[in-house]
């Protein structure tokens, strides 16, 4: 059952983004208000708890379960594939509220419009598997 | 048990985020959600159109597999876990809500005015959905990560390229909230 710990670590992360009220369009709205530190404070705990336990990882040279050294893998150095794809994910963030982890997690609340955001994500996804090439990266 | 069912403060939330990340580095995976959406375009036969989409997606599964817990996870968290709290918004973000249209802001997770099916199946409804929906799949893949991608797991390993896509993701969200809304929901 190698892929259980998978189902498990998914589960929690839907309570979790659930109970924090992240996948909420209303949270998502106030924060590019900035009138709640609700969203701010939540991505920023995640990252300060985040940077300090990769930290401890990379300096204990933890093995990953399987016994594989861990290994993060590096982004691409650019600037325009990040500023430009980020800006066009933050529109539609912004829009539709939600982004690819909460639109799952939402399906499962039982929004099942939901499904057409996601609809629209993967012609998105798909469109750019079509013209990447002719994107500046 | 009444501190679970109420909503988690962001001091509980975002450290037990910070946790599905580092569990699964230590599962030898990295946290990305987005692309989820690149695997479900193969297995619906994307990879005959571009090569971006011809990749052995059998390992992507544990991904899809997280993808479902998140599922169950929503499901669990809404019918086992909550007190039916209203979210708890600043009331300036519920009175500028009002003005654009939409009412009762906090009482559900989702505006009715966007996700309930009479809004959705109206030409309006369906292309902000869509296009919204289409617009967040373009971007991350371009972007090469989502929220959970960059803004967390790059911000936390100190990428630099992920700090230029989130605020890549704040200049598109703030043109949008602040410019665009106006002008798709005001009169």
């Amino acid at each position: 059952m190698k892929s259980l710990k998978f189902l498990l670590v998914g589960i929690f992360f839907g309570i979790v983004l659930v109970k924090s009220e992240a996948v909420s369009w209303y949270r998502i709205y106030e924060m590019f208000q900035f009138q709640s530190f609700h969203m701010y404070g939540i991505i920023g705990s995640a990252i300060a708890v985040g940077i300090l336990g990769v930290w401890l990882i990379k300096r204990s040279h933890l093995k990953s379960v399987d016994g594989q050294a861990i290994d993060i893998p590096p982004k691409d150095k650019s600037i325009p594939r990040y500023l430009l794809g980020g800006t066009i994910f933050g529109l539609g963030w912004a829009l539709a509220g939600a982004c690819p982890g909460p639109m799952y997690i939402l399906v499962g609340t039982g929004v099942l419009s939901m499904l057409l955001v996601i609809v629209g994500a993967m012609l998105g996804t798909f469109f750019y598997g079509l013209i990447k090439d002719n994107l500046p990266h | 048990m009444e501190y679970i069912l109420q909503p988690w403060p962001w001091y509980v939330s975002g450290p037990l985020i910070a946790l599905v990340m580092l569990a699964l580095i230590y599962f030898g995976k990295t946290f990305g959600m987005s692309g989820n959406l690149r695997t479900l375009c193969t297995l619906g036969g994307a990879d005959r159109f571009a090569s971006f989409f011809k990749f052995d997606w059998k390992a992507e599964l544990w991904n899809l597999t997280v993808v479902l817990g998140a599922v169950i996870g929503g499901f669990i968290a809404v019918h086992y876990l909550s007190d039916g709290s209203v979210i708890d918004l600043n009331p300036t973000t519920v009175e500028d809500l009002n003005s654009l249209g939409f009412e009762n802001a906090g009482a559900s997770l989702l505006p009715p005015e966007l996700y309930d099916w009479s809004s959705v199946l109206t030409p309006k409804g369906l292309l902000i959905l869509i296009g919204g929906g289409f617009l967040v799949g373009f971007g991350t893949r371009y972007a090469g990560g989502c929220t959970s991608g960059h803004a967390i797991t790059g911000l936390s390993n100190l990428q630099w390229p992920s700090l230029v896509a989130v605020i890549g993701f704040f200049i598109g969200g703030l043109f949008m909230v602040h410019i665009l809304y106006p002008l798709i929901f005001g009169a």
